[in-house]
């Protein structure tokens, strides 16, 4: 009987074959904390060890509030950074021009590779499966732990296969795929499960349109979401990998799934994720003409590149009715974009670019909704109160949408600007 | 291990935002602050009464969303006895078995309990009390009670680690 991708990658950081619903203790090969690094530390100081378990597997990335916008998130920092210095972590991303997004840069500088096992205080961890890493998210006591002993446990989980053929039409992006996917199925339907994504519709697909996708696995319970590491991953990782501990693993053609699903891209349209609910899905027509107030380009899951590329096509030469937060995830993606000429192409169409970071997405700061306004946002939660008005509504949606909507001023469909 | 106290009950996929907002998450540090605002943005009711004792009742998919452990924290400080939930989101579970706080899975049951009622819940038969009869459960294996009673997942650490107080 074949094996899934989460029972070879576990079974190979075990050291022995696995299969799901077994029990293993491993090793991972990354442990990534952002701003939280500094509460998991007092977490870790309680247990009574002095030193992390190798500072070299840790990770930290400063994201989430970041320049600090208040004296309390200034102190959060400094502990971050006394830390760093104490334990002797070299893999450390300040308040400086090397970092952004903690899971774009985990991406992007080479930590995020195939076979390996990479933990992260932050539910979308799951990002990584998009370079084939079985990758997930962990509470501050685990990481706290993992971080002293090396060690963490994982109840090796059953699988979801999607399949998934054709092509975008033009104005459907990766993020109508997945919203659809978890409108579907519902924010429970791939509970405790590895979700594999499979097909020509994933190879077609760029790495950036990969994570859209597999950073929203935990929007419907995943553990870890995956896709193939192909070819396209290969050329990525090969000479930016941080270690050379690892592997391209996938699936065999005859693994055992709990759940199978197929999608054609052809049939996709541009959606709409509703409030409160990640999975309160409806086509952008059901939405069309409601006005909005505030428009988020940004956040770990549609900031890339190819996400501004996208966006400054339809913005390019127009202006936009309301506010437009753009926050791109990286620095690198940052400086991409101003040699590309898309910062002039947003600054002229009326946007406001912040530095990079999560900005407004978990509501600490750049873009608190007030009460009830309405936001079109291309980040993955549309939880009540999430940034940071409980009286405020969210609506999750491509960038392409978020672009054609901001120059509305309204939902409005990008098949037809 | 045995707990009796009064019902909060919620529906499907409360999630982590509602039960600790994320714009507390780097400026309340101390879990008595914490404690202070759990669910201020689903139920005032709950933020100004709720009573250590207390059991919450929740439908399926309770904790979606965050790692954010101080969605468990909150309700644990606010002395939360259990979280009885038709399923729980995986890091959510993973969460309050780290930080000592027992949950019970019992669709059932949850459909029984009505809001407000005194349930009981013991944990070694696996069975939960209500005004409607008697609901089990299957009782915690070995690892995870041995978690539980020791605290949580650090003080299980340390105790595993040979570090005394």
């Amino acid at each position: 009987m074949g094996k899934t991708f989460a029972e070879k990658a576990l079974g190979r950081a075990a050291g022995h074959e696995v299969t799901a619903n077994d029990v293993v203790t491993v090793e991972p090969d990354f442990c990534m904390s952002h701003d939280n690094a500094a509460p998991i530390s007092k977490i870790f100081k309680k247990i009574g060890v002095d030193k992390v378990w190798d500072p070299d597997h840790l990770v930290f990335i400063l994201d989430h509030a970041v320049p600090a916008p208040s004296d309390k998130h200034a102190q959060n920092h400094k502990d971050v950074r006394e830390f760093v210095a104490e334990q002797g972590i070299r893999h450390f991303y300040d308040v400086m021009s090397d970092g952004g997004v903690c899971h774009q840069v985990m991406c992007e500088a080479g930590y995020a590779l195939p076979g390996t096992i990479i933990v992260g205080s932050d539910s979308h961890t799951c990002t990584y499966g998009a370079f084939g890493a079985f990758s997930t998210g962990i509470g501050r006591s685990e990481m706290a732990a993992t971080w002293a002993t090396g060690k963490i446990w994982f109840k090796v989980p059953e699988s979801m296969k999607v399949n998934v053929t054709g092509s975008f039409p033009k104005g459907v992006a990766s993020k109508d795929l997945i919203l659809k996917l978890i409108g579907d199925i519902g924010a429970d339907g791939a509970d405790y499960m590895s979700a594999e994504f499979h097909g020509p519709g994933i190879e077609q697909m760029s790495l950036a349109e990969r994570m859209t996708i597999t950073n929203m696995g935990i929007e419907m319970g995943g553990k870890n979401a995956a896709c193939p590491p192909d070819q396209k991953v290969m050329d990525f990782v090969r000479d930016i990998a941080k270690t050379d501990n690892w592997e391209p693993l996938w699936a065999d053609d005859d693994a055992v799934y709990t759940k199978e699903l197929s999608y054609n891209l052809n049939d996709l349209v541009p959606g709409l994720a509703k409030p409160h609910t990640v999975d309160n899905w409806g086509p952008i027509d059901e939405m069309k003409g409601e006005t909005i107030h505030q428009a988020f380009l940004g956040s770990c899951t549609n900031a890339r590149i190819e996400d501004l590329r996208g966006a400054a096509e339809i913005l390019k030469g127009h202006k936009v009715a309301v506010r437009t937060i753009v926050i791109p995830a990286s620095w690198a993606v940052y400086r991409q974009a101003m040699k590309e000429g898309l910062m002039d192409i947003f600054l002229d169409a009326g946007c406001v670019i912040t530095n990079p970071g999560c900005g407004p997405c978990m509501g600490n700061h750049e873009g608190i909704l007030a009460p009830g306004e309405v936001c079109i946002s291309t980040a993955n939660r549309n939880f009540k109160g999430r940034m940071g008005n409980k009286e405020s509504f969210i609506y999750l949606a491509s960038p392409l949408t978020v672009a054609a909507s901001a120059l509305k001023g309204e939902f409005a469909d990008p098949r037809e600007v | 291990m045995k707990v009796k106290g009064k019902v909060w009950k919620y529906g499907d996929s409360v999630n982590t935002d509602v039960i600790f907002p994320g714009k507390y998450t780097y400026t309340l540090r101390e879990p008595e602050e914490m404690a202070k605002v759990a669910l201020e943005d689903l139920d005032s009711d709950f933020n100004e009464n709720a009573k250590p004792g207390d059991i919450i009742v929740g439908g399926k998919n309770w904790g979606c969303g965050s790692s954010r452990e101080q969605a468990v924290t909150c309700l644990k400080e606010r002395g939360i006895a259990a979280i009885v939930a038709k399923s729980f989101a995986r890091i959510y579970y993973r969460n309050c078995i780290n930080q000592g706080l027992p949950i019970v899975v019992s669709p059932e049951a949850v459909d029984a309990i009505e809001k407000g009622e005194q349930i009981e819940i013991d944990f070694d038969d696996g069975v939960i009390h209500t005004s409607k009869g008697d609901f089990s459960f299957p009782p915690f294996p070995d690892f995870v009670r041995g978690l539980i009673e020791d605290g949580g997942l650090i003080p299980h650490v340390r105790k595993s680690l040979g570090i005394s107080d």
